[in-house]
C-alpha cells in the first residue's frame, strides 16, 4: 500500500509544502544569513560578520532594555496569570450555581485581538489615571503593570479552561478515598489535585511563558513603547530596529536570531523540567 | 453542611464580582461609543446623558473614515479562506507524513513541528520582501501564506489524530478502486472531523485577530479589521476622533462576541483539545 501511495507525494504534500518553505523556510536560512550582513533589501546585502550582533548589545539601549523589560514582564505575568486561573478552575469544579455563566465570562477576552485589548485597556488605564492627571506614557511602571493587566485578563479564562479539563479528569475515587481517611481540603489539593493536573501546569506555563515572551499587538496598541521606548518589548523592539531606524535592518535581524534563540531555549528547558513533573496514569 | 452553604455562597458573589470586573472594560467602551467625542476623554465613567448622547453618530462617523465595512468583508474572505486551505491541505498532508515512512518525510514532519517555536520577527523581513516579489502581497494572495504559517500546529494536530487511526478501512477502499485521494477525502476525512473543528477553531481566531502579517504584506491599501483599527489611531497625530474610535471598537467585537456565543461548546473544546495536544 506504502508503495503505490508514494508517487502521489505531489498531490498530498506539496501544496502545504511549497508554501511553507515559501513563507517560512528559506526566510529563517535567509534571516540567519542576513544577521551577519548589513542591508536595506534582501540584494544588497555587505558581509559584516557578527558586528551586528555586537552592535546589538552595546551601541542600542534600547534591547537590553527591552529584554530587561520582557524577562520581567513575562515572570510577573505567567505567575499571576496561572495562579489565578488554577483558583477560578478550583471554585468553578465545586458545583456552584452559575458555573457555566462565569465560564463563558471569563473565557471571552481571550477571543477579542491584540490590536483591539490594547485600545480597550488604553482608555481604560487612561480613564483611571485622568482622575489624578497622568496617563499611561507618563511612567514606564504604569506601562508595565497594564500590559500585566492585559495580559492577566485575556489569558486567565483561557488557562482556566484548561485547568478545569485536568481538574475534571482526576478520578472521583482519589478524592474520595482521601476524604474517608480523613484528609483535610488542602491537603487533598496539595497531594491529589496539584500532581495530577501536572500535565495541566505543562501546558498552561508554556502558552503563558510564549504568549508573554512574544507579545507584540498588545505592546503596540497600550503604550506603543512609550515613554520613550522604556516599555517597549523585545518584538517591538525588534519591529522599531527593522522599520523605524535605516541601515539597522542587520542589527533588527541579529536581534530577532538572539530572540528566536531565547525563545527556543526556554521552550526546551521548560518542557524538559514540568515533563519529569507529570504524574504516569 | 451550613459551613458548606456559606462558603458557596462566598464563592459565588465572589464569583459575580469579578465578572463585572471582567466585563467592565467592554462595557466602558460601549458606552462611550454612544457620547459625543468631546466627553469620552475627561469623563469617561458618565453614562451617556441628553447632552452627551449623539446616537448612531460615532458610528457612522466611525464606519466612513476608516473604510470599515471593506475591512471587514476582507478579513473575512482572508479568514474563511485560508481556515479552508488549511484544513483540507494540512490534513491531507499529515495524513500522508503518517502513511509513508521515509526518511525525507520524517524531516518534512519535524521542520513543520520546528517551526512553531519560531518568532514571527524572525522571518518578519525576508518573508515580506519575498512574497511582494511573489505576488502574494494580495486579499486573496496571503492565503497561501498563511497555509504556510497556518501549517506547524495543524499538521501537528491533524498526525496526533491520524496515527491512532486503524488502517484497515481506508486500505480496504483502495483495494476496492479508489484512488488515494477519493479514499482520503470519502474514507479518512469525516473521520477526521473533531480534529478539523478544532484546527479550524485555532487558526480563525488566529487569523481573523491577526495585525503583523497583513499590516506588512496588504499595508494601508487592502486594510484588515486589526489594520483599520491600529492606522485609525497610528495616522492621527492628536487629532483622534475618540466617538468615532470607539464605535470601531465595538464593531469589531461584535461579531467575535456572536460567533463565541453561538460556537462556545466547539471553541471551549478546540481550545482543550489543542492544548493537549500542542
Amino acid at each position: 500500500m506504502e508503495k503505490s501511495l508514494k508517487k502521489y507525494f505531489p498531490v498530498f504534500v506539496l501544496p502545504t509544502f511549497i508554501s511553507f518553505v515559501i513563507v517560512f523556510l528559506i526566510p529563517f536560512v535567509l534571516g540567519i544569513y542576513l544577521s551577519f550582513t548589513e542591508f536595506t533589501t534582501v540584494e544588497s546585502a555587505r558581509w559584516v560578520g557578527v558586528e551586528n550582533y555586537i552592535k546589538a548589545f552595546t551601541q542600542d539601549d534600547n534591547f537590553l532594555n527591552a529584554l530587561w523589560f520582557t524577562v520581567k514582564f513575562t515572570i510577573v505575568s505567567v505567575i499571576t496569570i496561572n495562579v489565578s486561573a488554577f483558583g477560578l478552575a478550583l471554585i468553578l469544579t465545586k458545583a456552584l450555581r452559575g458555573t457555566s455563566f462565569f465560564r463563558t465570562v471569563f473565557f471571552m477576552p481571550n477571543l477579542i485581538g491584540g490590536i483591539v485589548l490594547g485600545y480597550i485597556w488604553n482608555l481604560l488605564i487612561n480613564s483611571i489615571l485622568g482622575i489624578f492627571g497622568y496617563d499611561i506614557t507618563y511612567d514606564a511602571d504604569y506601562g508595565f503593570w497594564g500590559l500585566v493587566f492585559l495580559l492577566n485578563w485575556q489569558l486567565i479564562g483561557y488557562m482556566m479552561v484548561i485547568y478545569i479539563a485536568g481538574l475534571q479528569n482526576i478520578p472521583n475515587e482519589l478524592n474520595e478515598a482521601a476524604l474517608i481517611d480523613g484528609a483535610s481540603s488542602f491537603s487533598i489539593l496539595r497531594n491529589i489535585k496539584i500532581p495530577m493536573v501536572m500535565p495541566s501546569v505543562t501546558i498552561c506555563l508554556f502558552l503563558t511563558l510564549t504568549n508573554s515572551f512574544k507579545l507584540f499587538d498588545q505592546n503596540l496598541a497600550l503604550t506603543g513603547g512609550a515613554p520613550a521606548r522604556e516599555t517597549s518589548m523585545l518584538a517591538l523592539d525588534i519591529y522599531n530596529t527593522f522599520y523605524g531606524r535605516i541601515g539597522w535592518q542587520g542589527v533588527g535581524q541579529a536581534k530577532a536570531v538572539v530572540f528566536f534563540i531565547i525563545v527556543a531555549i526556554i521552550a526546551f528547558v521548560q518542557l524538559k523540567i514540568t515533563g519529569r513533573k507529570e504524574v504516569e496514569h | 453542611m451550613n459551613n458548606r452553604k456559606i462558603s458557596n455562597a462566598f464563592s459565588f458573589s465572589f464569583l459575580l464580582i469579578l465578572s463585572i470586573i471582567f466585563l467592565f472594560p467592554i462595557y466602558l467602551v460601549f458606552v462611550n461609543s454612544f457620547k459625543s467625542k468631546f466627553n469620552i476623554i475627561g469623563e469617561p465613567f458618565t453614562f451617556p446623558n441628553s447632552d452627551t448622547f449623539v446616537g448612531f453618530e460615532n458610528y457612522l462617523n466611525g464606519i466612513e473614515s476608516s473604510g470599515l465595512i471593506s475591512a471587514f468583508i476582507r478579513t473575512l474572505i482572508i479568514t474563511v479562506g485560508s481556515v479552508l486551505a488549511i484544513v483540507i491541505f494540512t490534513s491531507m498532508t499529515a495524513w500522508y507524513l503518517v502513511r509513508v515512512k521515509s526518511k525525507m518525510n520524517k524531516v518534512i514532519y519535524y521542520l513543520f513541528i520546528f517551526s512553531m517555536i519560531v518568532p514571527f520577527q524572525m522571518v518578519m523581513f525576508t518573508m515580506t520582501s519575498i512574497c511582494a516579489k511573489l505576488g502574494l502581497n494580495s486579499v486573496i494572495g496571503i492565503i497561501p501564506v498563511y497555509l504556510g504559517f497556518g501549517s506547524g500546529l495543524s499538521v501537528f494536530m491533524f498526525s496526533g489524530f491520524v496515527k491512532g487511526l486503524p488502517r484497515e478501512i481506508e486500505e480496504a477502499a483502495m483495494i476496492d478502486g479508489c484512488s488515494p485521494l477519493k479514499s482520503f477525502f470519502y474514507v479518512v476525512f469525516p473521520i477526521l472531523k473533531p480534529t478539523a473543528i478544532t484546527v479550524a477553531i485555532l487558526n480563525a481566531m488566529w487569523i481573523w485577530n491577526d495585525f503583523l502579517l497583513p499590516y506588512l504584506l496588504l499595508g494601508s491599501g487592502n486594510k484588515t479589521l486589526s489594520v483599520a483599527i491600529q492606522l485609525a489611531m497610528q495616522g492621527a497625530y492628536g487629532a483622534i476622533d475618540w466617538g468615532g474610535f470607539m464605535a470601531m471598537l465595538v464593531l469589531s467585537i461584535i461579531p467575535i462576541i456572536i460567533f463565541y456565543l453561538l460556537c462556545q461548546k466547539y471553541i471551549i473544546k478546540g481550545v482543550i483539545d489543542g492544548a493537549v495536544k500542542g
